[in-house]
């Protein structure tokens, strides 16, 4: 092994003979430096380093919150993930009002966003002539842009009205034996959240998965086409299940979003702790909690609670992000399947 | 002589342009300057910043720093010593107190008032409220605008019989402190239930962030009801009721009825000025007022800086009070300076 080629080439030709983890992670450490292309092991080794800090930086982000909650993990356990009472002058902290609002507004967010992004994606991707399919798409990205207190401001001013005024009364008229269309409505509550999150996300969706539709091979809509199919069959067969892991992706991304947005959904959810049946209701999100009380909060309990809140979002983001990537690993596997 | 008086001028403006000019391009020769750095609440910052502005351009040797971080940022701040002053709405605890690495002064510095809005649509006249009628409604005991203890008190206006809205902040604040203390107050069950802090586990109504998401949410929402600072509601010229105080008389919240209510409670003030004055005596008091502190080490570990905060602490409670009225901040009454200028005659650096 006097002449020894590209690392990388190397370690796919030759089984080593040495295989330790260190090694496998980094095989560019090994072997004779005299001989070794440093251009090559400099780079590796550098992004190789970039890469450990992801977990590096996680485990540090869990560690700080982990050690800034430590009063109110010691005082409630894990009675604070159920706890229902928020209540800073009696010193009782319970997370589950805020834990509730958080995954019912995001929910009821992808529910509305999901069809809708998709729809459009579909709509740029297969329909649409380019000359109105660009400056669409163009307008839909203009949209992630905006800054997310100005959603704020449009739920407040436009949204809250409507809902109380023009969308209540329908629902109500229509649904309104179910019970999460009961009660009465003030406008702002986890229904005007969910749907001011659903407009917030649509962007993600639709250009992730613009991306993805348009990169599915012509030739899979040629077969389809050939084998006679309409171009609803050809969408729904050929080309959405070609590229159902990405479609899937972009879901997640917005979920993520949805579950981090913090000033949009304070100003219009109410910010009420409570666990309410009607979508009507006011609720609270863990994100609105934290940056609505933080700087007032004047003991320490009160501030580890906070920032336990803080732990318990970012361990359901770790969560959520961990069954989106299974989801996407199954489906990926099922439609490789399908391919062959 | 017009001809020669425009002539001068033009001179003097010449003047004036080369004397700015060389005044930007020559390298100052100020003496050395010192930062005093301070951190606290937020409902005096307008106040507190043109304090430090004007006191600047007295001594250009001492500039004073103020960042509106909130108030429980600035009893953490001064407690740690990371700032050399903090400020609060509500005052420290005896926890908290103890808990600090130095012995602190609180120190008064204006006063400010917190008044009820509401909506009722076609309704424009000014409400009076008695302290059971807005303990009730925050308390979710009174639910209807025709309520007789509302109704009561206001005959001659027709009130309509919708559920009332309740509208509390839902951020931590100063003015949410001020609000509680006063329910707690003059309702045991509120005092026993609910209590009083800068946020609290409110039994009705919805939350909203900050002055102006109050007043946005009460004006948005048919039939509600909900609090905002005096200044607040001045500035943006919205209607608010009245409040009926401890000697029965339905008061006005407005910069001499806030200042009465300190001169009300200045007779029973604690030397160490941490008190309430909410449902405070005196026949012109607003019973919703409060003071604001600044909260000062009573042992300077920097000589200079312990100089310049003294300094400008008596210049704050002389001619810093006349900035007060035009902010739209109460000034204190004179007995309150007098017992200040006392307390900071004890602060050693």
């Amino acid at each position: 092994m006097t002449d020894r080629p590209h690392p990388q080439n190397a370690e796919a030709l030759l089984p080593q003979p040495r295989t330790g983890w260190l090694l496998r992670l980094a095989p560019s450490l090994g072997g004779p430096f005299r001989e070794a292309n440093w251009g090559d092991r400099a780079l590796h080794i550098l992004t190789l380093g970039f890469a450990l800090s992801s977990f590096a930086l996680t485990a540090l982000i869990a560690l700080a919150l982990y050690r800034n909650s430590i009063l109110s993990i010691e005082k409630f356990g894990l009675r604070f993930l159920w706890g229902t009472t928020w209540d800073p002058v009696f010193e009782q902290f319970g997370a589950l009002p805020f834990l509730f609002g958080t995954l019912v507004s995001s929910g009821i967010a992808l529910l509305i966003a999901f069809p809708l992004g998709l729809g459009v994606a579909i709509f740029l991707s297969e329909l649409a002539p380019r000359w109105l399919s660009d400056p669409i798409a163009f307008l839909i990205e203009l949209l992630a842009a905006v800054p997310s207190v100005v959603y704020g401001l449009i739920g407040i001013f436009v949204l809250v009205p409507w809902v109380r005024d023009d969308l209540t009364p329908v629902l109500k008229k229509t649904l309104g034996f179910l019970p999460i269309f009961s009660g009465p409505s003030y406008g702002v509550g986890m229904l005007t959240a969910g749907i001011l999150l659903a407009v917030m996300v649509v962007p993600f969706i639709t250009s992730l998965s613009r991306e993805v539709l348009m990169a599915v091979p012509a030739s899979q809509r040629e077969a389809a086409l050939a084998l006679g199919a309409t171009r609803w069959e050809t969408t729904r067969m050929a080309v959405v299940p070609y590229a159902r892991s990405g479609v899937m992706g972009s879901m997640f991304l917005a979920l993520a979003r949805a579950l981090g947005e913090t000033m949009a959904v304070t100003m219009v959810i109410g910010n009420r702790p409570e666990i309410a049946a009607s979508l009507f209701a006011p609720g609270y999100s863990m994100a609105a909690v934290i940056a609505n009380e933080f700087t007032e909060a004047t003991y320490d309990l009160y501030l580890h609670a906070l920032v336990e809140i803080g732990l318990v979002l970012f361990a359901v983001t770790i969560v959520v992000n961990a069954l989106a990537r299974l989801l996407i690993l199954a489906v990926a596997r099922k439609s490789a399947e399908v391919q062959v | 002589m017009v001809r020669k008086r425009i002539l001068s001028q033009a001179v003097l403006r010449m003047l004036f342009f080369v004397l700015a000019a060389a005044s930007m391009l020559l390298p100052q020769a100020a003496p050395a300057q010192t930062l005093v750095n301070g951190a606290g609440a937020t409902f005096p910052y307008p106040i507190y910043s043109k304090w430090f502005d004007e006191y600047y351009k007295l001594h250009p040797n001492a500039q004073i720093n103020y960042q509106s971080i909130g108030s429980g940022g600035g009893i953490r701040q001064i407690s740690e010593l990371t700032v050399d002053f903090g400020a609060t709405d509500a005052p420290m605890t005896d926890e908290q107190l103890s808990k600090a690495k130095t012995a602190i002064f609180h120190l008064p510095t204006v006063l400010g008032g917190v008044v009820p809005i509401y909506n009722i649509p076609g309704l424009s006249a000014e409400l009076k409220f008695t302290a059971k009628a807005l303990s009730g409604i925050f308390m979710g005991t009174i639910r209807k605008w025709n309520d007789p203890e509302i109704a009561g008190v206001n005959p001659g206006i027709a009130l309509p019989g919708n559920d009332i809205v309740v509208v509390h902040r839902s951020d931590g604040s100063g003015t949410t402190y001020c609000w509680t203390d006063y329910l707690s107050k003059v309702s045991p069950a509120w005092r026993a239930q609910v209590g009083r802090s800068t946020s609290v586990n409110w039994p009705v109504g919805l939350g909203a962030k900050g002055n102006e998401g109050v007043s946005g949410l009460v004006k948005q929402t048919p039939n509600a009801i909900g609090y905002v600072e005096l200044i607040y509601a001045t500035s943006i010229n919205i209607p608010y009721g009245t409040v009926q105080n401890s000697s029965g008389n339905f008061v006005k919240a407005s910069l001499e009825s806030v200042t009465a209510a300190a001169a009300g409670a200045a007779k029973n003030m604690p030397p160490d000025f941490r008190v309430s004055i909410t449902n405070s005596p005196g026949k012109n008091a607003y019973p919703i007022s409060t003071f604001t502190w600044l909260l000062v080490p009573q042992q300077f570990t920097d000589a200079t800086k312990g100089k310049i905060l003294v300094d400008f602490l008596k210049w704050m409670l002389g001619e810093g009070q006349r900035y007060a009225a035009g902010l739209g901040y109460a000034p204190l009454p004179p007995e309150v300076i007098e017992m200040e200028k006392q307390t900071i005659a004890r602060i050693r650096y």
